[in-house]
């Protein structure tokens, strides 16, 4: 009688997701009313188009990818996209660690979880949603370069850039909590 | 001085190298204080970032509203996942019964058309009537061997409607009369037709009232005879004279 379903196991992949695509959308837009506008046209696309959702393949990756392009294409991330620092993403460069950087260890010491978010807002979004997606929704580095279609050798060098540019924000905000 | 491990520590500390490469840096890290002093700062900038980073919630109302909009989409689709089956036909038959009444509108919209075209054509003729005669006992008789049926008129003594005359009209190859009418300054033709099946499909309602290019227009039938009356005098006017020609046909 019944015809293959193709929203079958749809809501049980997504929902658990909500929280998690919520925060990252929250993070990317900067915005509630936006964050939730993103999420809200996310499921609907996901909806729609889970017909060609691969069974076997990483559904995370996919909805968050469709998040992502989602807001790519709106009139923020648009705007984000314009502000990013061009700096050339060497696909093979390996991270190095700067030697004179200001010890994590002394800042995250002094600095409070507010102002590691405040530093992180100044990321850049380019640099942002890759630190997310590994630090906090803990992808491994192939499932975010499945949801930012990009080559593993890139996601490992956004995210160097992306920590060294966390640390740069962090040591402004203490400088600024310092002189204020 | 960066060593061969270092560029590694990252990576460590995000369990993507190798279960070897874990191990061996594991024994690095236990043997180079160096390394293992920059593989705390960064595990520290890791977990400070993983708290901040889980910074926003969304609302109840906003849950609810997704979770409404998934169990909907997704229940809606389970519950008519039979309806594929059925659609097509159903499509099929609505876009029949659509084109149907739009083809019987366009019909209509022909028949009335082309009545008004024969209104309009016959009141520019130099002789609008063939029979010229205000005299219903004169016009009736004239079309006695004209047309395949009769029709009884009204005597208009008093209703200020006056008879004109008449002449044969062919409307979808079929012969009626074209009969004219003056209610003040004003033109009435009336055309008489057998309600035959061809008639009937071009201008199926039997009974209709309305302006068609810009002409007050009504229709009804009668004894298997089609009347439409047709006239740029008032609704009312149109009206009074149908009523008389009702009455003389009942």
């Amino acid at each position: 009688m019944s015809a293959h379903d193709p929203s079958a196991g749809f809501e049980e992949l997504a929902m658990p997701l909500f929280d998690s695509l919520y925060n990252f959308a929250h993070w990317l837009t900067q915005n509630r009313d936006e964050a939730e506008d993103l999420v809200q046209e996310t499921y609907a696309k996901a909806l729609k188009g889970f017909g060609t959702f691969q069974p076997g393949t990483n559904f995370r990756a996919w909805i968050y990818r469709i998040l992502r392009n989602t807001f790519l294409t709106s009139r923020t991330g648009l705007a984000a996209s314009r502000t990013v620092p061009l700096e050339p993403e060497d696909d093979q460069e390996q991270p190095l660690a700067a030697s004179t950087e200001t010890p994590e260890s002394i800042l995250l010491r002094e600095a409070g979880q507010q102002q590691v978010q405040a530093a992180l807002e100044r990321v850049p979004v380019i640099y942002r949603e890759v630190l997310l997606l590994c630090d906090v929704e803990e992808m491994s580095y192939q499932e975010i370069a499945d949801t930012l279609a990009v080559p593993i050798g890139t996601v490992m060098s956004r995210l160097y850039r992306a920590r060294k540019a966390l640390r740069a924000a962090l040591a402004g905000k203490m400088r600024e909590a310092r002189h204020a | 001085m960066p060593d061969a491990w270092q560029p590694k520590i990252d990576p460590y500390l995000d369990s993507e190298l190798s279960a070897d490469e874990m191990r061996g840096m594991d024994a690095h890290l236990r043997e180079c204080p160096s390394c293992a002093s920059d593989a705390l700062r960064r595990l520290q900038l890791k977990r400070a970032t993983r708290l901040a980073g889980q910074r926003y919630a969304p609302s109840a109302q906003f849950r609810s509203r997704i979770e409404k909009q998934v169990a909907k989409k997704s229940h809606a689709v389970r519950r008519w996942a039979w309806v594929p089956a059925l659609v097509a036909p159903v499509l099929l038959l609505a876009a029949v019964v659509t084109v149907g009444r739009w083809y019987e509108s366009y019909r209509s919209q022909q028949v009335l058309a082309e009545l008004a075209d024969l209104h309009v054509a016959d009141l520019a003729s130099p002789t609008p009537v063939d029979v010229v005669s205000s005299d219903r006992h004169t016009v009736k008789p004239w079309f006695q061997g004209k047309l395949p049926f009769t029709f009884d008129l009204p005597e208009l003594t008093g209703t200020g409607y006056t008879l004109v005359g008449g002449r044969v009209a062919y409307l979808q190859h079929e012969p009626g009369a074209h009969l004219l009418f003056d209610v003040r300054a004003h033109h009435i033709s009336v055309f008489i037709f057998r309600d035959t099946p061809d008639i009937e499909r071009g201008f199926p309602a039997r009974d209709s009232r309305g302006r068609v290019l810009s002409f007050n227009v009504e229709s009804w039938t009668h004894g298997g005879l089609r009347y439409f009356a047709f006239s740029d005098a008032n609704p009312e006017a149109v009206e009074g004279l149908c009523s008389l020609l009702k009455q003389a046909g009942a």
